[in-house]
């Protein structure tokens, strides 16, 4: 096992394994509320922090947390109030971060855009031990957010409206969310980009809810497909010698495929188990209708 | 008797269109109100109103005498909103749905004994305890009631707002859901819900305020079956458990 004598690749491995647990960890809470392609939206967005990190040669990874979570407020404060045109709102949002992000990073001295790409579909072996203490500190937030505040966030995603009638935050935890979302992205840039960030928050909980029953199941089982297809998706970039964002979500994607064929069967058995308590049918059909008196045209 | 809910004057929009115009409604400790009218009567948006979904345009709103705005005690209420038949795709089971409601008694911090047997409780009231383990989307509409009515009742609440509980409900849980209304009444518990028509619930309801194009028409017993029926506009959701879910629409509205 050469690859863990590398320095580069232990910091790989560290980095892999926290996105693995956080990206499904928040990712949960985004698929209940409906907002699959969030992480998505934040992704774009955080692009304009990079630019300025590169720009003012400050860490990328500190610039794109603040500018991402800005992105995720806006997100957020657009789903309250601009209810009307707030797809509007968010297509210029993220494509302006986008936009904006090329342009900082092509302004910056030493900017081109090859130091884009790897932060666009990830570059996990550069990840540097600064890089490392930034994504250590934000995964431990992200943690501490999803797992602390699981009946909050689970209650509030479920039923929004109902949230409220409990005298919940429900504002501030919706704001939580949303900040949480922009720094798991950050967090999540390195290992598998900005442009495929949100396949790790969304395909690990669709695949844990193939099989899942309970909402704690399908939290635990997404977190636990999330740091396997991370940590083997490097470990196979390493000796396949390929991109390992890239491996990391065809990986994810082979897990939900087969979860979801391993399902079916799975749900035939639980349906025959669940028949067996109960009575069949003693009413019977009755018998085929006489066609002789029908109109014949 | 001690007021509840009190309502004067209130009135609502949703869009441009003027839905409560002036509601007067009072619930007093103790009572069961039933809020009947037609669709687009304004009953569900004066329930809404009530538990500050919908913003008044104008009037006013005390719960337990205290102003909306200033209202913080919402474990004192358990609400059952209008059940909606959308999953939403995370599975959850019957139990994590139930617990949620009393989120309003342990708000950010973390269960105890006492709540998790309160919620046990509330899922041997609707007569699902023997379901708490199972996800949320296996259950026909009345079993899904009956959680949305538990999850209410986890709170242990003193006032007990229902947005058409009967709503697309088999009549097995329909008499379920009658008799564990009963024993909450019967403990002094305060009910105001919607109804479309007073059904198996009927022997329940002290009084009747009946809407229509969001005015109050009618406030006092409830009307007899006949008179109920003949109210314009009225729709028959019959329990038959085949096509329970498709109302028959008769109402000239």
């Amino acid at each position: 096992m050469e690859l863990f004598s590398y320095a580069f690749m232990q910091r790989a491995l560290i980095a892999a394994v926290l996105v693995g647990i956080t990206a499904p960890a928040i990712g949960i809470y985004l698929v209940q509320r409906r907002q699959s392609l969030m992480g998505d939206g934040i992704g774009h967005v955080a692009l304009t922090g990079v630019g300025l990190g590169f720009l003012l040669s400050a860490n990328p990874v500190w610039m794109a947390t603040a500018v991402a979570v800005a992105g995720a407020v806006v997100m957020e404060l657009i789903r309250w109030y601009g209810r009307t045109r707030g797809d509007i709102a968010l297509a210029m949002l993220f494509y302006g971060g986008m936009a904006a992000g090329v342009l900082f990073t092509s302004l910056a001295p030493n900017g081109s855009n090859a130091n884009l790409l790897t932060y666009l579909f990830g570059s996990i072996t550069t990840v540097s031990p600064q890089d490392i203490t930034a994504i250590c500190l934000l995964a431990g937030f992200v943690v501490l957010v999803t797992v602390g505040l699981r009946r909050q966030l689970f209650a509030v995603s479920q039923d929004e409206e109902f949230a409220q009638v409990t005298g919940l935050p429900v504002r501030l935890l919706n704001l939580l969310v949303a900040v949480t979302a922009a720094v798991t992205v950050t967090v999540a840039m390195r290992v598998v980009g900005l442009l495929l960030v949100s396949a790790l928050m969304v395909i690990p909980v669709a695949a844990s809810q193939q099989i899942a029953r309970s909402f704690a199941t399908a939290f635990a089982l997404s977190v636990v497909i999330g740091v396997v297809v991370a940590f083997s998706g490097t470990v196979t970039s390493y000796y396949a010698d390929v991109p390992s964002g890239a491996t990391i979500v065809l990986l994810a994607i082979g897990v939900f495929v087969t979860l979801t064929l391993l399902a079916a069967p799975l749900a035939k058995k639980r349906a025959r188990r669940a028949a067996g308590d109960g009575t069949r049918c003693t009413l019977e059909v009755p018998a085929a209708r006489p066609t002789e008196d029908d109109v014949r045209v | 008797m001690d007021t509840v809910i009190s309502m004067r004057g209130a009135t609502a929009t949703l869009g441009s269109r003027p839905v409560l115009r002036g509601v007067d409604l009072t619930v007093r400790r103790g009572e069961v109100v039933a809020l009947l009218g037609a669709n687009g009567s304004g009953k569900s948006t004066a329930i809404r109103a009530v538990v500050g979904q919908v913003p008044l345009t104008s009037g006013g709103l005390e719960l337990f005498g205290t102003p909306l705005n200033r209202f913080r005690d919402w474990a004192r209420i358990g609400y059952v909103p209008q059940r909606t038949t959308a999953a939403s795709g995370v599975p959850a089971t019957v139990r994590e749905v139930v617990s949620a409601g009393r989120l309003a008694r342990t708000k950010l911090g973390l269960p105890r004994k006492a709540d998790r047997r309160a919620v046990e409780h509330a899922l041997e009231l609707v007569g699902m305890a023997d379901r708490a383990a199972d996800p949320v989307e296996a259950l026909s509409g009345g079993q899904h009631q009956r959680v949305l009515i538990a999850r209410a009742l986890s709170v242990e609440p003193e006032l007990l707002i229902m947005d058409e509980p009967m709503a697309g409900v088999d009549l097995a849980s329909q008499e379920v859901l009658a008799g564990t209304l009963r024993e909450q009444v019967s403990l002094g518990t305060t009910v105001l819900l919607v109804l479309h028509e007073l059904g198996p619930l009927e022997p329940l309801i002290d009084r009747a305020v009946v809407l229509r194009d969001g005015c109050v028409v009618h406030d006092g017993p409830p009307p007899k079956a006949q008179g109920q029926h003949a109210l314009p506009g009225h729709d028959h959701v019959h329990p038959h458990a085949g096509h329970a879910a498709e109302p028959i629409r008769t109402g000239l509205f």
